[in-house]
């Protein structure tokens, strides 16, 4: 940065930048984005917290061993680790500024999100069926809401890779959109963590009960 | 109409929802809506609708922001207040059979409308105000990291504090105390509106505070000038920092409990039910996970206040800087520990009571350090007597008290005695009041020349001042002595004739304070009306020390023609020590964010949707719904959020204040 | 914290979105890894391999916490530089506040239960 008065020679306190550069746009977004992601965290926790003290109040009803069927889990632990790779896809082909390849990861990465959803809702909808349902028990009160906002978290996600694929489509590569495709990176590898909590803690242990 | 129509139209709106029945609140709506009209009537008149659409509501400009969070703050003070009289009165008159003129589900609500008031949209709004107006001054920064966020976060905020009042004339207001305990709080127990309102107040208020403190976090980490390290900020930027830090590690804890409050209420899950598995004691552990970060929110940056109003008018560099942040990063950390101490009666046994009695004793030291700080900052100072320095002094004096009551409740076996006793209720209002509040005037005193180019009025001021203090220790102290004997708190009649003299004793004692309230709204008005004679154009009416001094009053759209340079703890005491000559040529362009109405219309969709889910109306909530994510989806289709001011612009505003302070001197 | 000074800011110019770059084998290494620590607790607990439950537990949340830290590195491109440390500042602070009320919770929760709901040890059917 270019200084008003000479410092170096004079020696003379310089107190103002006579020639500045704006902060770039964007400047704090990926901090800002970073300190969103952990509130969310703590959103889980709590959600963990709730599961963790409740999560054994079956009321005389279904227990985790009755319910999960762990084979449904590993798929879905699959395609969502999948969509985690394939978005990773998408981020270097877009540093490689390839827009077409972006765009194909995108939707591939969306399709295995979609396919989460739908084998989440899957289960969801059977085991209401059976009559486990979040009103049923403390439990299942507990679970529907912690694997649900989860799910929740993923919808937003997929609607949100909606939007940027038609912003892509419409503006291509701008730093504006690289800023949102990082930062929905972070989003989408952030829910990946989570799950790998929910189906530790959530469908493993609640089995192993 | 059919039935069903209506039913589907207005959910479970009719016409007994409205309080006809209630002569106060009868009354109070017509005070309000004569009010209201004239207001409505008058900004038409004058022609000021589109002034304020353009200039305040649609604004991102921190400056305007952090004001208009002050006057909601000031308004909400006065509904928050009118319901703190209507307490006192109520306890001072039901004595000897006599039922006092609040009905039990009046009362009843009064008091839980009292404190979701008083802290969520006064005291946070304050606080907020404060740290949006202040914090980008002071680390020589043009805006906040998310101008727009900032908007947006703000009318989030108004709508739940519309939700509030609105509750006060539609339906009712929640019936459960401040946080609202399950399984009072519960559709069983609870079956009206009253919780609904209290839980979609705060989860739309909720969001933004969450988003204005990430907003906060980033601009003080990212947006400082050159120079300024981080054991150079400011102390009020440190304790703002460390307070935007509690928000969004406390805030998404309330918005969660919240939300399984309502799922409980709404869905009929059993988190909170005493059936099914259910634990009520869950919610009182969660919301204080919450709830104990956020009384140091609200007292972090009012010590921060303090820390600049001593040292400035001291006249000397605030004493122990560093032991100043680290005491105040210590309590951020410690505030997490302690959330077992508003419920050691539950039960928890001895082991967990006293680790958090140790936990809460422990916060009282670095406490104390600060207290130790601030005493030695006017140890052998040039003392001046102003009033940011009065309130500071009152806060020192009544903060110990209640900081001492504190401590004597961290202990376990006391706290049985005192639990939900008016020993409570008077700690917590010695330390909100003489903490939080106190440092709000304090705060306001002291950088109101700032925002407004000129003073307040010290006579008006120092009324407020005296009322306030005097009114606080006679509405207080009582409550300590009936409290010791035993008077648990939210008691609307009672038997006892020995304890009324103490009621009546504070009940004057909040009138006195209702005078303090109505001194400093005339203070305001006759500062306003003599703001010539108040006038200050040197921009550092206080012989100040930090860089919020160093530009005029009120600052310029851009703050800072050029970005300041620091090279120590008081800035601008340093540039003023050294010579530093203000810059007159060489001014360029600046890049700007532009205002948008963005924020206020997502803010009203997201109040719409609360009142729809309140009322049962699900259309309206889903209607709000979809138009809020289609507006949210809409706004990112815009990149041209920026503008630059032109250099020409910035060479005239600065010119003219060349012309200002030549004048002056 | 001290730090983070002049220096810093001389480096503002240049749009430093504070990651790690991306590579294929970066990426490739996360998946890899994260499939492996993901198959394992599902065969342990499908499988019934190890002799008591308790193990069982331990080992699969300490695959946990393993896949979380691959995740974070090689998906989140965590690094203790991103952001002058304040990435990495601002995990380990909620990491630090997710212990806490987690721990905390379970702690109170227990002992409050034990102590004031002697309900639970009649309905909990298991």
């Amino acid at each position: 940065m270019t200084v008003a008065v000479n410092p170096a020679q004079t020696g003379e306190p310089v107190f103002y930048l006579a020639d500045e550069h704006p902060h770039p746009e964007g400047y704090s977004t990926s901090l800002g984005f970073w300190i969103y992601l952990m509130s969310d965290c703590l959103i889980f926790a709590m959600l963990f917290a709730a599961f963790g003290v409740l999560g054994a109040n079956y009321a005389a009803g279904p227990a985790p061993k009755d319910l999960f069927d762990l084979n449904l889990v590993a798929v879905n632990t699959s395609m969502l680790l999948l969509s985690s790779i394939t978005y990773g896809f998408a981020m270097l082909t877009m540093q490689q500024n390839k827009i077409a390849q972006t765009q194909m990861w995108l939707l591939i990465t969306g399709l295995f999100g979609a396919a989460f959803i739908g084998i989440e809702l899957t289960e969801f909808a059977h085991m209401i069926h059976e009559g486990a349902t979040p009103q049923r028990s403390a439990f299942l009160s507990a679970f529907f809401t912690l694997v649900g906002t989860h799910g929740l978290h993923v919808s937003c996600g997929l609607i949100w890779l909606v939007t940027l694929m038609v912003q892509v489509w419409r503006f291509g590569l701008i730093e504006a959109n690289r800023r949102r495709l990082m930062c929905l990176s972070m989003f989408w590898h952030f829910l990946d963590v989570v799950w790998i909590g929910v189906f530790t803690f959530v469908y493993l242990l609640g089995v192993l009960r | 109409m059919s039935p069903d129509l209506l039913k589907f139209i207005f959910g479970r709106l009719g016409i007994d929802s409205l309080p006809f029945h209630e002569p106060i609140l009868v009354g109070t709506f017509v005070m309000v809506a004569l009010g209201g009209v004239t207001l409505l009537a008058g900004l038409t008149y004058f022609r000021l609708w589109g002034y304020l659409w353009r200039e305040w509501f649609t604004t991102v400009d921190h400056k305007r922001i952090g004001i208009m969070y002050m006057i909601l703050g000031i308004v909400m003070l006065l509904r928050g207040f009118a319901d703190a009289l209507m307490m006192r009165a109520q306890q001072a008159l039901a004595f000897n059979g006599s039922e006092g003129f609040l009905p039990a589900h009046h009362y009843d609500q009064v008091f839980t409308a009292h404190g979701v008031i008083m802290i969520f949209f006064v005291a946070m709004p304050l606080v907020t105000g404060l740290m949006n107006y202040v914090v980008p001054l002071q680390i020589g920064a043009r805006d906040v990291s998310f101008p727009f966020l900032n908007n947006f976060s703000f009318w989030m905020t108004v709508g739940g504090a519309v939700l509030v009042m609105a509750s006060l004339f539609i339906g009712e207001f929640a019936r459960t105390g401040w946080l609202a305990y399950p399984p009072l709080s519960n559709i069983g127990y609870s079956p009206d509106v009253g919780v609904d309102y209290y839980i979609w107040a705060l989860q739309v208020a909720g969001v933004g505070t969450t988003l204005s403190g990430i907003n906060l976090i980033c601009t003080i980490v990212k947006l400082r000038c050159p120079g300024m390290t981080m054991m150079r900020m400011p102390v009020f930027t440190w304790t703002s920092l460390c307070t935007n830090i509690l928000i969004v590690a406390s805030f998404p804890v309330l918005t969660v409990v919240l939300a399984l409050l309502s799922l409980d209420r709404y869905v009929g899950t059993n988190f909170f039910t005493n059936d099914f598995g259910g634990s009520p004691m869950m919610y009182v552990n969660l919301i204080w996970i919450w709830g104990h970060p956020e009384v140091y929110i609200l007292v972090l940056p009012a010590f921060g206040i303090f820390s600049e109003v001593t040292s400035t008018f001291s006249g000397k560099r605030l004493f122990g800087y560093t032991s100043m942040v680290y005491a105040t990063v210590v309590i951020t950390i410690l505030s997490y520990l302690v959330w077992l101490h508003h419920f050691f009666t539950m039960g928890s046994g001895a082991s967990v009571n006293s680790f958090f009695g140790i936990t809460t004793m422990i916060i009282s030291i670095p406490t104390g350090a600060k207290m130790f700080n601030w005493l030695f900052t006017m140890y052998r100072g040039r003392i001046r007597y102003e009033l940011p320095m009065m309130w500071t002094i009152a806060f020192m004096l009544t903060f110990v008290i209640g900081g001492m009551t504190g401590v004597l409740l961290a202990v376990p076996p006391a706290d049985f005695v005192l639990h939900n006793s008016l020993f409570l209720i008077a700690h917590f209002h010695n330390v909100i009041i003489g903490g939080v509040v106190f440092g709000a005037f304090a705060g306001i005193n002291y950088w109101f020349p700032k925002a407004f180019g000129f003073k307040l009025d010290p006579f008006w001021g120092k009324m407020s001042f005296w009322f306030w203090v005097t009114g606080f220790y006679m509405a207080f102290m009582p409550l300590y002595v009936l409290g010791l004997m035993g008077v648990t708190r939210r008691l609307r009649v009672f038997d006892d004739p020995s304890l009324q003299i103490w009621f009546v004793i504070a009940a004057i004692g909040a009138g006195l304070v209702f005078l303090g309230i109505l001194s400093m709204l005339m203070q305001f008005a006759v500062s306003f009306l003599k703001r010539e004679q108040l006038k200050d154009v040197t921009g550092d009416p206080w012989d100040a020390r930090t860089l919020e001094w160093a530009t005029s009053s009120p600052p310029p759209d851009y703050n800072f023609a050029f970005t300041p340079v620091v090279h120590d703890n008081d800035a601008w005491w340093d540039m003023k020590k050294r010579g530093y000559q203000r810059p007159l040529m060489g001014f360029k362009s600046i890049h700007m964010p532009r205002s948008t109405g963005t924020g206020i219309i997502l803010a009203g969709f997201a109040t719409a949707m609360g009142f729809g889910l309140i009322w049962y109306m699900w259309w309206l909530a889903a209607l709000s719904f979809v138009a809020m994510l289609a507006v949210g989806i809409g706004h990112t289709f815009n990149y041209h959020r920026d503008f630059d001011i032109p250099a020409d612009d910035v060479i005239r505003t600065e010119d003219s204040r060349t012309k200002l302070l030549a004048g002056a001197k | 914290m001290s730090t983070d000074t002049h220096a810093a800011h001389a480096g503002d110019h240049h749009h430093d979105d504070g990651h790690a770059q991306s590579t294929f084998s970066g990426y490739m290494l996360g998946f890899v890894l994260s499939v492996v620590l993901t198959a394992i607790p599902f065969w342990l607990v499908m499988s019934g391999t190890l002799p008591s439950k308790q193990i069982t537990a331990l080992v699969i949340m300490a695959f946990a916490v393993v896949q979380i830290v691959v995740h974070m590195i090689y998906f989140l491109h965590m690094s203790p530089k991103s952001e002058n440390g304040w990435s990495m500042m601002a995990l380990i602070f909620t990491i630090v506040m997710v212990v806490i009320a987690l721990s905390g919770s379970l702690w109170v929760m227990n002992h409050l239960n034990s102590n004031m709901m002697p309900i639970h040890e009649m309905t909990g059917m298991k």
